[in-house]
């Protein structure tokens, strides 16, 4: 699992040392852009799915959201075109710091010109992460055919992520919210999984709002109500076996 | 979360009440005091005047999900004679409610007993004139009207015109024009739902009329613009008068960016001549007569910019900060993180970051400002981003209409702040 994490990072640096000064030191080690992006995109699309199971889901947020969701597909689909080197040098990042809030926030100015900020590395970035981390990898152990970080298969998903969103707005629209699997019913089952293990990793980590950034780490939105839960400990049997292998 | 979060704070035109709308339906009004004359320099203290149940939680069966009791929004109606009038709403339900005193109670009775019971006829020899004698102030409120049914999507809005007989009511596709006497029809002014909901890309944040001109009302958007709208030229008013709308810099662009744009409040100046937009890191003065770009904008924390990513995880890259006016339009207010809120002093360019909170000021203190350390060495007495509260949150905030007072609301406690007198 781990190998061919490391694998498919170290074919993304491949590519990339063409196009940037300085290539990408120690990049088995640093989570990419592309990979802070993918970040970003499971994120938003786990947010879409915990809608409150009870109260209609906030409409404005919903869609916020699924428009982010939209510019990172239309930005992987053109991937290569304004895309950045992570800067920093600064050794080796841990693997399970995949959402690090610097590189994602910063404008794309700041990335190309500017020093590296020396917080990449620091203590606020999420602990989430140990979730999304072994996604990629239950990913790829899925579907190695179809590895995330190619280009060709951020085409296929995009047909799957338009669909999802498109289901998402018939649900909000139609208002029969149900359960989770409710919202991805005709996605294709092997992207449905990854949603279910997302979820699942989501739902069994630790929740709740810090009162720090330091703290913000297991939360991704509001704790689920009990009935997401009861979906939630179905699921952690199946994300507990993912995990294991 | 608990029911006494306060989601709304509004003064009413004179100043004199201050109604509060919190989470579990309630709406609490304060009142001030009349000023003592002994003491002619003791301003008067706002105390409760008036506690009710607006709205209740409610179930739709039809689509298996549950109405918020939450008050949204309160707008008072101009007072046109001794009792007072509100509009508060919810979600779905708009409620005229009338708050009236009661200081005197009738008695001398012929057909009943003091004590209510009813007295037989045939016993009653002589009349009387009922006596109206005094008794300890009662504060009732009631409903008035009940304007339902006219939303398909969550209320964000409600905002009375200045002609005192309509209002209007905004949801996130649609905006709707009620008269306060009719209840059960209501017109629809502005529609953006798209034929096909998976088109959905924009909502609408907040509506307003104008203060002075009946016809003209403005709304915000989720993607950081602004349409005006005049009522005289179409009766469905999807075609704007104006569109404002600052361009977006393109080196500044993350994938955050759209987020941050999304207006959360709209409000026109006293005066008519300016709007004020907040959105997630700035507040932007507009002048009516420019739409390409605002005449102010003030930054409200801008040290968060480099924390996106963390705050769009949990969420509070979605909080919903309003704004607010002074009395003269020289000053306009705002509120943060960490209990702080911000006021800037339009003429003086000068900012000031407070914070309310009972631990850090004593009653009848003054404020002392707040300063967060963006960076290096932090300083005695600042704080640095990292530690800041994200959960305590002010998202509401009100200025009174003529004098230097100000109504804070920090989660479920409300402060309320004035100019210390010489």
């Amino acid at each position: 699992m781990g190998t061919m994490f490391a694998r498919g990072l170290k074919r993304k640096s491949a590519e990339d040392g063409e196009d940037v000064e300085g290539g990408l030191a120690g990049a088995q080690a640093m989570p990419s852009y592309s990979l802070q992006r993918q970040s970003l995109l499971d994120m938003s699309l786990v947010k879409l799915q915990l809608c409150h199971m009870l109260v209609e889901p906030n409409l404005c947020r919903s869609v916020l959201i699924a428009n982010t969701v939209r510019q990172i597909q239309e930005e992987m689909a053109q991937d290569g075109t304004w895309r950045v080197v992570a800067p920093q040098a600064a050794g080796r990042a841990p693997l399970d710091r995949l959402v690090s809030t610097d590189i994602l926030c910063r404008s794309v100015r700041e990335q190309e010109g500017e020093r590296p900020a020396p917080d990449a590395g620091d203590g606020h970035t999420p602990d989430l992460v140990p979730g999304l981390a072994t996604v990629p990898s239950a990913q790829a152990l899925r579907n190695p055919q179809s590895s995330l970080w190619e280009v060709d298969s951020s085409r296929e998903n995009r047909g799957g992520f338009q669909k999802s969103l498109d289901q998402i707005f018939e649900t909000l629209e139609n208002k029969t919210s149900g359960s989770v699997e409710e919202l991805f019913a005709d996605v294709d089952s092997s992207y449905y999984d990854l949603d279910a293990v997302l979820t699942g990793m989501v739902g069994s980590t630790q929740s709740g709002h810090g009162s720090g950034l330091q703290a913000f780490s297991p939360a991704t939105a509001a704790p689920p109500s009990s009935s997401c839960r009861s979906d939630l400990g179905e699921l952690d049997h199946a994300v507990e076996i993912l995990v294991e292998t | 979360m608990s029911a006494d979060i306060i989601s709304t704070v509004e003064f009413n035109y004179s100043g004199d009440l201050l109604a509060t709308g919190d989470k579990g339906g309630r709406v609490v009004i304060f009142q001030r005091e009349q000023e003592n004359k002994s003491r002619p320099h003791s301003r008067g203290e706002y105390n409760v005047y008036s506690t009710f149940q607006s709205h209740e939680p409610e179930f739709d069966y039809l689509k298996s999900l549950e109405i918020e009791e939450k008050i949204n929004k309160i707008r008072w109606l101009p007072q046109q004679n001794a009792a007072h009038f509100l509009l508060s709403t919810n979600d779905k339900t708009i409620k005229l409610w009338k708050i009236s005193e009661r200081d005197k109670r009738a008695e001398g009775y012929n057909l009943k007993d003091e004590d209510g019971r009813l007295r037989d006829p045939f016993r009653i020899t002589a009349l009387r004139v009922p006596k109206l004698k005094p008794m300890d102030l009662m504060v009732e409120a009631s409903p008035r009207r009940i304007f339902a049914n006219a939303h398909t999507y969550h209320i964000n809005s409600i905002s009375v015109n200045s002609d005192h007989e309509t209002y209007l009511s905004a949801d996130d596709l649609r905006i709707n024009l009620w008269h306060l006497e009719i209840t059960d029809r209501s017109f629809n002014i502005v529609d953006i739902k798209p034929v096909n909901m998976e088109e959905l890309t924009e909502v609408i944040t907040a509506a307003e009329f104008h203060p002075h001109q009946c016809n003209v009302f403005v709304y915000s958007s989720s993607k950081g613009t602004v349409r005006l709208c005049d009522m005289r030229s179409s009766a469905l008013c999807d075609r704007h008068s104006k569109f404002f709308e600052e361009p977006e810099d393109p080196s500044s662009r993350s994938f955050f960016s759209e987020i941050i744009s999304s207006i959360s409040d709209v409000k026109f100046s006293h005066s008519g001549r300016y709007m004020m937009t907040r959105d997630y890191l700035s507040v932007k003065v507009w002048d009516l007569n420019m739409e390409s770009r605002p005449v102010e904008t003030h930054q409200v924390h801008e040290y968060l910019r480099s924390k996106l990513c963390s705050l769009y995880e949990n969420d509070c890259i979605f909080d919903k900060f309003e704004c607010c006016w002074s009395g003269s339009d020289s000053a306009i207010m705002t509120g943060s993180y960490n209990n702080f809120f911000r006021m800037f002093d339009r003429n003086t360019r000068r900012d000031v970051t407070l914070e309310a909170s009972r631990e850090n000021s004593k009653p009848r203190a003054s404020l002392k400002p707040r300063k967060v350390c963006t960076g290096g060495k932090r300083k005695k007495d600042e704080i640095s981003v990292d530690s800041l509260d994200f959960n305590k949150k002010i998202l509401h905030t009100a200025w009174h209409p003529a004098e230097n007072i100000i109504a804070v609301a920090a989660t479920n406690n409300l402060y309320i702040f004035q100019d210390k007198v010489n």
